[in-house]
């Protein structure tokens, strides 16, 4: 459940992830300076044309449904207000700009992803230490579905001896889990020597 | 050092886990959701330094593609979408709310909501609010006005993540950042 990478290999998958980011920043940039609906259409069909040639075109454009309604307000209030074309334009650059950076996240492994931050990160490295926030991350995502399991059980315990919905205390108990978890993975990462 | 490493890596993995907690649409794009409400509680229970970091952290798991934002999106989504400048102005939010609670000698319920309320909302929304009318290509006061959709919702959040941080401080003792001593035990 934990990522959007699509488990069909595909020839997109081999490219260093390093490349394929710095492509979508391109992309990026060059979309937002094209003039035009005509143009800007165009640049909507590159991410389209290559999420079919990858043969990824059914989850991608599954990928982009949370942004029809979207794009529905954006058109009709721009229609309200008399001005179709801009409200057209930021319609499809947002199409185009998620589509592009969805084909990048389907394309690439998490830890191929992580690799190219950690070494973004390095100008940081005074500041934050790359194997500390290796750490954090690798920490973050385990702990994730955990949290998510705890939610899900005190709510179904709430369920199972209560008729109302369960509100803030569900918030209180998850948090006071997470700040207690916290005391218990401090405490195990001092006994293996700490994070140095 | 461990521990506080512990606590942002976990802080950062509550404000996902809040996320999944089912929302409500309400226009131009910005769903509401528990999110905020993990944004304030990294402010007003871990601190300001460590509840932006917990909530930078977040922000890079979601950005190398985890779809750990509100409504199942990743951080690419949030870029792309108008929900772009709320979704910035996270960490800022965070620490604004963390260093609003040092202004009180204890962990009080009105001076927690009045922090997640300056941090949360008034902060968060000097982001979101550009963000709304660059992504949209309306003016700065329709984008005002159609986010003031959202302020009841944060409102409700904002007392949420009071009420959840003063029974904390009572439940942990000291675990707690801006807490010197919970209310209750004044007496």
């Amino acid at each position: 459940m934990l990522t959007l990478t699509s488990s069909r290999q595909t020839w997109a998958h081999d490219w260093p992830a390093g490349v394929k980011l710095g492509l979508l920043v391109l992309f990026t940039l060059i979309l937002f300076a094209l003039p035009g609906v005509t143009l800007t259409a165009l640049g909507l069909a590159l991410p389209l044309a290559l999420a079919t040639a990858l043969g990824l075109v059914g989850d991608w454009l599954r990928l982009l449904r949370p942004l029809l309604w979207v794009g529905a307000v954006i058109l009709a209030w721009h229609g309200f207000r008399g001005t179709p074309e801009p409200g057209v334009i930021a319609v499809l650059r947002m199409v185009a700009a998620l589509g592009a950076a969805n084909l990048v996240t389907m394309t690439t492994r998490l830890s191929d992803m992580q690799a190219v931050f950690l070494w973004l990160a390095r100008p940081l490295s005074p500041l934050v230490p790359p194997a500390r926030l290796a750490l954090a991350m690798a920490l973050m995502i385990r702990f994730l579905p955990v949290l998510s399991l705890r939610a899900e059980q005190l709510s179904q315990a709430w369920a199972a001896r209560s008729r109302r919905r369960i509100g803030w205390a569900l918030v209180f108990a998850v948090t006071l889990a997470a700040l207690d978890d916290a005391e218990h993975v401090a405490e195990a990462l001092r006994a293996r020597g700490g994070v140095g | 050092m461990e521990r506080s490493l512990a606590r942002i890596a976990l802080f950062a993995a509550l404000i996902a886990a809040l996320g999944f907690v089912p929302k409500i649409d309400m226009g131009f794009g910005v769903p509401i959701t528990a999110q905020t409400l993990g944004v304030m509680l990294c402010g007003t229970v871990l601190g300001a330094r460590s509840g932006a970091l917990a909530v930078l952290l977040f922000m890079a798991l979601a950005l190398l593609g985890l779809p750990i934002l509100a409504g199942g999106r990743n951080g690419f989504a949030a870029l792309a979408s108008p929900s772009v400048g709320f979704f910035l102005g996270f960490p800022v939010a965070a620490f604004v709310t963390g260093w609003l609670m040092t202004w009180s000698k204890q962990v009080s319920t009105v001076a927690t909501f009045n922090a997640a309320v300056f941090g949360g909302i008034v902060t968060l929304y000097l982001f979101g609010i550009p963000g709304i009318a660059a992504k949209a290509g309306l003016s700065l006061t329709e984008a005002f006005w159609s986010a003031m959709v959202f302020v009841p919702g944060d409102v409700i959040k904002a007392a949420v993540a009071a009420l959840v941080t003063t029974a904390l401080a009572r439940a942990r003792p000291g675990l707690v950042a801006g807490a010197k001593e919970p209310a209750s035990a004044q007496f």
